[in-house]
């Protein structure tokens, strides 16, 4: 057993999982790649929604290839962060709308 | 930011024999990654053999007015290689025989050779189909004496092409030096007014794309897409096409990749994206570079790396076309980068 739950070498491994269950690991893959091709939304703007979406479940993984994707398509670190604060208002906004229902049921209760 | 070629700096990666060495040791030694030839192999194209002779780069010096953080070359102003011109005499005797179509000129920044005008004066008289000029477009701004570059180019139609690495300022500046990006912009400008790449335009101007980092280039169409829309919404500039090229792990970019700590890394992540198809088309299978001294290679990597051709003929002064058909050319790792993803030359994305 690996002595950390992440190695950055795996990401290079994920096609692996195909190979305890090719039929459902295959689905996977087309249903991901037919995912990022350009459609309504630019494939340069699905990479950006990758990359928020990636902070926002802390998957180490996909920040590497959605940082490395960004790179590539010429997005600037200016626009990746912009999108990372996205992810970060959507999550602290999470939190807080919750405090509606702590506000209701404090009114509820006091006197 | 760098000031200072390798070789003035009298760095150890100046040597070429320093840089084959580290392409040939570490990852590639210990068979972590496979080498070059034997990748070929797989697909049965082990030896690359040159074909029809299409394109003559020429490379008229090593002097130029940037010192680029990824530069290949190692070119800047402390480099004082410079083509002679008994050697361009040469260079033209060969251009009137070739069955090539494209003349290719490169540097460093070719406009600061001394005989430079002439050469493209009497390379033009005797009819090059495609005539390339690689200028980095500060070098129009740099010196009053080069501001009527534009129109020079315009007069003996020259095919211009000139390195952008990004439509923003912050990463043109990061790789190329402060202030390239407004310079650049200002050289497009003024080029985009005397007719060169605007749509429908015969005078060609094109731009090339080098990642600003240990990264690959995305696909040539959609940056092609980007860097039109961002430079003509922002600056109202039109140019032709985009060659996104993969930058070589050779000089500088070498130099970069180690002292980044990214030598490995990159290494893996172009041997990873390895695409047979595209070693058919590499550019040294057509193109013939000339170094400065009037020494042939089979590209402009294999010059910086003194990799000399595999023939008996090894100067423009013996040259033989027919000979040179057919010959085996002489690769190593470096050429990872010119079959990674889509493949990388100077003309852009091969596969
Ligand atoms: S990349 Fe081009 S412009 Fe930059 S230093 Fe090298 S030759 Fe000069
Ligand atoms: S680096 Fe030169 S020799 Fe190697 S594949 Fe590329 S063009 Fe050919």
């Amino acid at each position: 057993m690996q002595k950390t739950y992440y190695d950055p070498a795996d990401l290079k491994k994920f096609g692996k999982i195909s190979d305890w269950n090719e039929e459902l690991g295959k689905k996977f893959f087309d249903y991901y790649s037919k995912v990022f091709e350009e459609g309504a939304l630019t494939e340069r703007e699905k990479s950006l929604i990758a990359l928020a979406v990636a902070h926002t479940i802390q998957c180490p993984y996909c920040i590497d290839a959605y940082t490395g994707d960004g790179l590539q398509r010429g997005i600037t670190k200016e626009e990746m962060m912009e999108a990372l604060h996205v992810a970060a208002a959507i999550r602290g906004g999470a939190s807080l709308v919750h405090g509606v229902q702590m506000m209701n049921k404090v009114n509820k209760l006091d006197m | 930011m760098i000031t200072k070629s390798l070789h003035k700096r009298e760095s150890e990666l100046a040597y070429s024999k320093r840089q084959l060495e580290i392409l040939s040791n570490g990852i590639f030694k210990n068979g972590d990654l496979p080498i070059f030839s034997k990748k070929i192999a797989e697909t049965n194209q082990f030896p690359l053999k040159a074909k029809k002779l299409e394109i003559l780069q020429i490379n008229v010096g090593y002097m130029c007015n940037q010192v680029c953080e990824h530069c290949h070359v190692d070119a800047g102003p402390d480099r004082k290689e410079i083509m002679t011109k008994e050697t361009m005499l040469q260079c033209l005797e060969v251009i009137k025989k070739t069955g090539a179509h494209t003349l290719d000129l490169t540097g460093g920044a070719p406009e600061m050779n001394p005989n430079f005008r002439w050469f493209v004066d009497e390379a033009s008289k005797i009819g090059v189909k495609d005539f390339i000029v690689r200028s980095n477009l500060t070098i129009i701004k740099s010196n009053k004496k080069f501001s009527d570059l534009p129109a020079f180019f315009k007069s003996h139609n020259i095919h211009v092409v000139s390195s952008m690495p990004h439509w923003t300022r912050g990463k043109t500046d990061k790789q190329r030096g402060f202030g390239v990006f407004n310079q650049s912009i200002e050289a497009l400008k003024e080029l985009n007014s005397i007719g060169y790449g605007i749509p429908e335009s015969d005078l060609r101007l094109d731009l090339v794309y080098n990642p600003s980092g240990a990264f690959l280039p995305g696909n040539q169409a959609s940056l092609e897409k980007d860097f039109k829309k961002a430079l003509f919404e922002d600056f109202n500039i039109h140019f032709h096409h985009l060659f996104a090229i993969t930058n070589l792990p050779i000089s500088r970019f070498l130099d970069y990749l180690i002292a980044s700590d990214n030598y490995e890394d990159y290494m893996y992540s172009l041997v990873e994206a390895y695409n047979p198809t595209a070693v058919k088309n590499v550019m040294c299978t057509n193109t013939l570079s000339v170094s400065w001294d009037g020494n042939l290679y089979d590209c402009d990597f294999n010059q910086m790396l003194e990799l000399p051709i595999n023939s008996k003929i090894k100067h423009i002064s013996e040259y033989n076309e027919d000979l040179l058909f057919n010959r085996n050319i002489v690769i190593s790792q470096h050429c990872y980068g010119c079959t990674a993803g889509s493949g990388s030359s100077c003309q852009g994305t091969l596969a």
